[in-house]
């Protein structure tokens, strides 16, 4: 068998299947040329230095020795990014399971009901009320009813006060969070076979927790599994939310996040370069939490 | 013996149904408290739009309006533009994006959905990982690079910036594959022996039966499509769209508040309904959305 007839085979299954590639080539051209591309080149980009206007000069990796080693703003934005993922990320995936857990014990009317309340923030931009809610004035809303509580006596700047401004994001992030992650766990725990209680039941299974890791998470585990990657970009990636309610930068860079970061020098500097540096920074970090999920929910996934 | 477990059987739901009642009333009660931290501030913003504009410097602000006015949204249409682009030239750009954005991933992504999940050929099995990986890889993360990508292809500045990038969407892509592979195969080769080829198989027999999957599709191409920011790929006023403009009206502070209430209203109403009419056929596809290694 030589290297030649191995070749001509594969030949002949690509001439076999060619209407299988006529049917994909719309796809893949985009997805290519838009997705692909994109994530890929950032890779070389981030070993130069690039304005857009000159070619890119190559520059080995000072534009990675200058993130970890001198540019303070990025170490910062490291550390909001992780304190906002934690908040945004887990919390608001065990709010996902919490919420569609509950909603499928109710009945079906009311699962509607209450499916289209968590959905609807999340899906256009909503979120300006916030301003409204949060606004440093008396005329803010949560200001004006803390004043008229008695719990304060000033009005609070929420939006930029540094105290207060990445809790304040956080909040507004969570409120839009319960997106297609939700949808699909929602739809897994409709769609968990009820014949399965009853066999639990019989093999000595007597409580909701027991229920909850023998037959809950097991049957579900591939739709955790995509909601996991749909919080995931939404926690790692956020900032624009933040951007436009706290302002951009935010006061004492306390809402800064690696992705503000990223806009920061590829829209307002136009150094593209190190904007790649930072982008492959970010795609490493949510491939490896990726993994790092998808070996936890592993055990249950066959 | 089989008496016996019958007997635990019925105690055991019995049991259940009693703890059940009290149960589902809890679960509603919660489920009522989140509902109603979720559903505050979009009736905010309903209450808002709809304000007179001498309240809303009234304090305390109130949270409700006796005297409830379309001012805001007429005002909209008047105030919202700028160099003779009128209001309804945004609309119509949003309406455009979002129309071919949805269509186009309609088409693409359902021959793909089906080449994927049913051919078996060299590089499908790369592509099929491939597309899962790039779930993590959407929009604004690689949005900086894309904008590299589109320079070189010099669509800055053009319309066709703000539609082409959307249009191949793994999350859609993926979510169609899953359920047309829940197909029997049967079907697929019935057709093939009666002649059929696999252009003809795809319209005429599989996505005629994936309505579900198909109304999915649609409702994130169009959430998505929908919310689509001018951002830095068109420049010209008259190529924006209306998520721009309403984010500016509602960066302009207290003063345009109403206006922007109104308009964040413009922008719910749309992807709202859409989602009410479809909810089921969304759920029902979802169901197969698992990712499985």
């Amino acid at each position: 068998m030589s290297d030649k007839s191995k070749y001509s085979n594969l030949w002949k299954e690509i001439k076999k299947n060619r209407e299988c590639y006529y049917m994909l080539f719309p796809f893949l051209l985009l997805f290519t040329v838009f997705t692909i591309v994109p994530v890929v080149m950032s890779l070389p980009m981030g070993f130069t230095d690039f304005n857009m206007a000159e070619t890119p000069k190559f520059v080995g990796i000072s534009n990675y020795a200058s993130l970890f080693l001198s540019d303070r703003v990025f170490i910062k934005s490291i550390r909001v990014t992780l304190v906002f993922a934690f908040f945004t990320g887990p919390l608001s995936y065990v709010l996902c399971f919490l919420l569609a857990w509950l909603i499928n014990e109710l009945p079906r009317r009311l699962r509607t009901v209450f499916t289209l309340i968590f959905y609807i923030p999340s899906m256009s931009g909503v979120y300006t009320v916030w301003q409204l809610i949060f606004s440093g004035d008396i005329n803010g809303y949560l200001n004006s009813i803390l004043i008229d509580l008695g719990v304060i006596t000033s009005p609070i700047q929420w939006l930029t006060d540094g105290r207060y401004i990445l809790g304040v994001t956080i909040v507004v992030q969570l409120w839009i969070s319960l997106g297609a992650g939700f949808l699909a766990i929602r739809a897994g725990f409709q769609n968990i076979d009820r014949s399965l209680y009853e066999a639990g039941a019989v093999e000595g299974i007597s409580n909701r927790w027991q229920e909850l890791i023998y037959i809950v998470i097991p049957s579900i585990a591939p739709q955790l599994m995509f909601a996991a990657v749909m919080q995931i970009v939404s926690s790692f990636t956020a900032g624009t939310v933040a951007q436009n309610l706290v302002g951009f930068p935010s006061t004492d860079y306390k809402a800064h996040t690696i992705m503000t970061h990223a806009y920061d020098y590829g829209w307002v500097r136009f150094e593209m370069g190190y904007a790649a540096a930072i982008c492959m920074i970010l795609f490493i970090a949510m491939f490896l939490c990726n993994k790092l999920i998808g070996k936890v929910l592993g055990k249950y996934n066959n | 013996m089989s008496g016996k477990t019958d007997v635990k059987k019925i105690k055991a739901t019995s049991g259940q149904a009693g703890k059940k009642h009290g149960g589902t009333a809890a679960i509603f009660v919660f489920l009522l408290a989140v509902g109603i931290f979720m559903l505050f501030p979009i009736y905010l913003t309903l209450v808002m739009s709809v304000k007179p504009v001498e309240e809303l410097f009234v304090f305390p602000p109130k949270l409700y309006t006796l005297r409830p006015t379309l001012d805001n949204f007429s005002d909209m249409f008047r105030d919202l533009h700028s160099n003779r682009v009128p209001f309804s030239r945004y609309v119509a750009n949003s309406i455009t994006v979002t129309l071919t954005v949805t269509l186009l991933q309609c088409i693409t992504g359902s021959m793909a959905a089906f080449v994927l999940a049913k051919c078996r050929f060299p590089g499908s099995k790369a592509i099929n990982s491939i597309i899962v990986v790039s779930l993590l890889y959407q929009s604004n993360v690689i949005y900086i690079m894309q904008y590299i990508v589109m320079a070189k292809l010099h669509l800055i500045d053009n319309p066709l910036a703000l539609i082409l990038p959307s249009v191949a969407s793994p999350m859609t892509l993926f979510l169609m594959r899953q359920s047309i592979s829940q197909m029997p195969d049967s079907v697929i080769d019935a057709a093939k022996v009666d002649g059929a080829g696999l252009f003809r198989i795809c319209w005429q027999i599989v996505i005629p039966n994936q309505k579900p999957a198909l109304m999915t599709l649609i409702i994130f191409a169009f959430q998505g499509a929908w919310n689509i920011q001018s951002g830095a790929f068109v420049f010209q006023e008259q190529y924006k769209t209306l998520p721009t403009v309403v984010s500016q009206a509602a960066a302009s502070g207290m003063a345009k508040a109403g206006v922007a209430m109104a308009a964040a209203v413009f922008m719910l109403v749309p992807p709202v309904v859409i989602f009410m009419l479809a909810q089921r056929q969304v759920i029902e596809t979802m169901a197969n959305s698992g990712i499985k290694e």
